[in-house]
């Protein structure tokens, strides 16, 4: 009798894009995982040849729906290196604002609508609204803050309109920003209690050590700006991405997987490495609710990345109160600057991980080159890692019990699959 | 009591092509209203919302993202044939999107550029709208859409209505909104008097011109908008990219910027 088993998740749900997942077992050895991305590509990179470089933050941001600013970011600030461009500190701060807004709007989305609804065996956060309106609900509203902001600040919250190579195309005014004061206080004061109410679900137990990878700024949580640091190697600054990091195609895998050059092992992005190398510099609440939801030793648990979203909704909420409390308006909305040919990069850390963005610029201002590396396509070969190493527990189950075990596992990263420039379907397996 | 059968509820199907899933996104946006349309249609199949997906057929299925490989073909006949209406939401999907760029360009050039095992993938040399495959019985626009809009279009189609939906231009919006116009006072080449309203004139609040996200309204003379921005210092290239965007194959844009291309400068001149 054949100890080999099959499981197919065909396509994977309550995640961003569409993908697929492949199992193999033999008894009792796994004998091939497979995360496979059949999302179309869109060939972002390739189109973006020849656009003036004013066009990009609009192309980059049609990259992906759920976090269009960090597109938007890494791309304005990768072109801003290259044309040697410094924003002033207010431009400065309202990006992180916006930012904000986007880390609100994504992570709440993801903790209430989509990752929630795996720890209480419900289809959908719809569904789980039956079981907490309350907590749904005020999820919801507290996802709406991050909305407003976007739309204040970005002129709508998908594909915001505001940003530009410089800074933005108009500053808002000072009433257009403090009507939002009241409603962040409720939101921060309910993130904190629904930070509770997430802490307290029953967590599988899964831990699995690896590099953690994420943005290092000595003066502030990491946004925007900083140098790459990591908890196993040292911090290096960002225009030496392309060192340390390389794109390679594997045999069994259906993507281009990021790597750490001459490393065999893969590593993690996201909110859990960022609150595991950055946590002293949450704002004063998280920093506090941090300690006590989730200590260090809980950053290497995949399945607390729920609450280290949680943990930075707050914090960004209460830096957000902080930057519209002390906003006066500035009568620059951008630094002007003069084109030239170049080539800068540029990292941000998207709601899901460090995204890198580089690009060649020509002397008239196009664009020559670029190359875009999401945080998925760079998570991609740990979530594997990590389907590998989850396995083995679940073994005895059911083949239904695996496919939804993994399939939570696969959503605690939060992919966002949309964000394809670099991934690939292969039609050959080899072997 | 099974004479009372579930199909009380209208079935919502909701489908995602070539596409930054900005458009369901949208969908998953309206807080207020999500949960109270959730009491009134059956979510049967929505991958981005729910682990839940059922079979058609679908009372309404809306679509999303572009058609841009060859299995989409395959799989948008197939939604169609399951779903009584079928509803294209935003640019990707009712004009091709953003990826529709490739159509102007050299698709294994493309291939070979992002990808170093290109004969890997499967992708098409265009990216095309819904429309161009199966009927659609309704086409919203906007990359992304106006979620209002899409609330709308949905409960329109749920009580078996025609949604009312706007096809005049963006400078009307504008007019509402108290904008003073860029394109007469700064002379910025604005999409706006040939883009189809539902933003709520975003752009030019924001002072820069629409780079017409909605694509073309029904009564737009694209020409005479970009001979008028021609002849005041934009560049033909520069007109040509502005339509050439995130509407860059819908039929009216398309036509212009290809006439424009087409057009060798000394004529224009000329004229
Ligand atoms: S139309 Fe725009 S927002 Fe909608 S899916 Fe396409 S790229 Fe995204
Ligand atoms: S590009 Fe035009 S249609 Fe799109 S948001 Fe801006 S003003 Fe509105």
């Amino acid at each position: 009798m054949s100890r080999e088993r099959k499981i197919i998740v065909n396509a994977l749900t309550r995640v961003e894009g569409e993908g697929a997942l492949h199992i193999r077992l033999d008894g009792d050895e796994i004998d091939d995982v497979r995360l496979s991305i059949y999302e179309p590509p869109r060939f972002f990179e390739a189109l973006l040849r020849g656009r003036s470089i004013e066009e990009v933050p609009d192309i980059t941001a049609r990259i992906c729906g759920i976090c269009p600013v960090a597109y938007q970011m890494s791309s304005v600030h990768a072109l801003e290196s290259a044309l040697n461009i410094t924003v002033t500190p207010e431009i400065r701060a309202l990006r992180r604002l916006l930012y904000c807004g986007e880390w609100i709007e994504s992570h709440a989305l993801h903790v209430f609508l989509l990752s929630a609804p795996d720890f209480f065996g419900c289809a959908s956060g719809i569904e789980l609204t039956k079981q907490f309106p309350q907590q749904i609900n005020d999820g919801l509203r507290v996802r709406k803050v991050g909305n407003a902001l976007l739309e204040i600040l970005g002129g709508r919250a998908i594909h915001p309109v505001n940003v530009r190579v410089g800074g933005f195309h108009r500053m808002p005014s000072r009433e257009e920003l403090t009507p939002l004061l009241s409603e962040l206080e409720w939101a921060l004061a309910a993130a904190i209690e629904l930070a509770d109410w997430v802490a307290g679900f029953s967590f599988p137990t899964f831990d699995a050590t690896c590099e953690l990878i994420a943005m290092h700024h000595p003066d502030e949580y990491s946004m925007n700006q900083g140098q790459i640091a990591s908890t196993q190697f040292p911090t290096f600054d960002v225009d030496k991405y392309e060192q340390h990091f390389s794109e390679d195609q594997v045999a069994h895998s259906t993507a281009l997987q990021s790597t750490r050059r001459g490393q065999t092992s893969s590593y993690l992005l996201g909110p859990l490495a960022r609150v595991a190398l950055n946590r002293d510099q949450l704002s004063p609440q998280a920093f506090a609710l941090a300690k006590k939801i989730c200590p260090v030793s809980v950053t290497q648990n995949r399945f607390a990345s729920i609450l280290a979203r949680m943990i930075e909704v707050v914090s960004c909420l209460e830096e957000s109160i902080a930057t519209i409390q002390s906003y006066e308006t500035a009568n620059q909305a951008f630094v002007p600057y003069v084109v030239q040919s170049g080539f800068g990069c540029a990292a941000t850390e998207a709601p899901r991980g460090l995204l890198y963005h580089h690009y060649e610029i020509s002397d008239d201002g196009r664009v020559a080159g670029a190359k875009i590396v999401p945080p998925t396509s760079q998570n991609q070969r740990q979530i594997e890692f990590d389907l590998r190493g989850y396995l083995p527990q679940l073994i005895r189950e059911s083949d239904q019990t695996i496919a939804n075990e993994c399939e939570k596992l696969i959503r605690t990263y939060d992919p966002c699959i949309s964000c394809s420039s670099h991934f690939l379907t292969v039609h050959v397996v080899r072997n | 009591m099974s004479h009372l059968p579930s199909t009380e509820k209208k079935r919502l199907g909701v489908f995602k092509f070539a596409s930054c899933d900005g458009c369901q996104l949208s969908l998953l946006s309206c807080e207020d209203e999500l949960l109270a349309l959730a009491e009134k249609v059956e979510i049967a199949h929505f991958l981005e919302a729910s682990s839940a997906t059922l079979p058609g057929p679908f009372d309404l299925a809306l679509v999303e993202g572009s058609i841009s490989t060859s299995e989409d073909i395959e799989r948008i006949r197939e939604i169609r044939h399951q779903s009584r209406s079928l509803v294209t939401i935003g640019a990707c999907a009712t004009s091709g999107g953003i990826q529709s760029l490739r159509n102007w360009a050299d698709h294994d050039e493309y291939l070979r550029y992002v990808y170093p095992h290109p004969d890997y993938i499967d992708s098409l040399a265009t990216s095309t709208a819904i429309s161009d495959h199966v009927t659609v019985e309704f086409e919203l626009r906007g990359c992304p859409v106006d979620k209002y809009q899409l609330l709308e279009v949905v409960m329109a189609f749920i009580h078996g209505r025609r949604p009312r939906i706007p096809s005049h231009s963006v400078c009307l919006e504008c007019k509402r909104r108290g904008t003073i116009c860029i394109a007469v006072t700064e002379g910025k080449p604005c999409l706006g008097p040939i883009t189809q309203a539902g933003c709520g004139a975003i752009c030019p609040a924001y002072h820069r011109a629409c780079y017409g996200c909605f694509g073309p309204c029904a009564q737009a003379n694209p020409p005479s908008l970009s001979e008028h921005y021609l002849a005041d210092g934009t560049t033909p290239l520069q007109m040509i990219h502005q339509l050439r965007n995130v509407n860059a194959a819908s039929r009216l844009f398309q036509i212009e910027s290809n006439r424009i291309e087409a057009k060798p400068a000394a004529a224009r001149a000329h004229e």
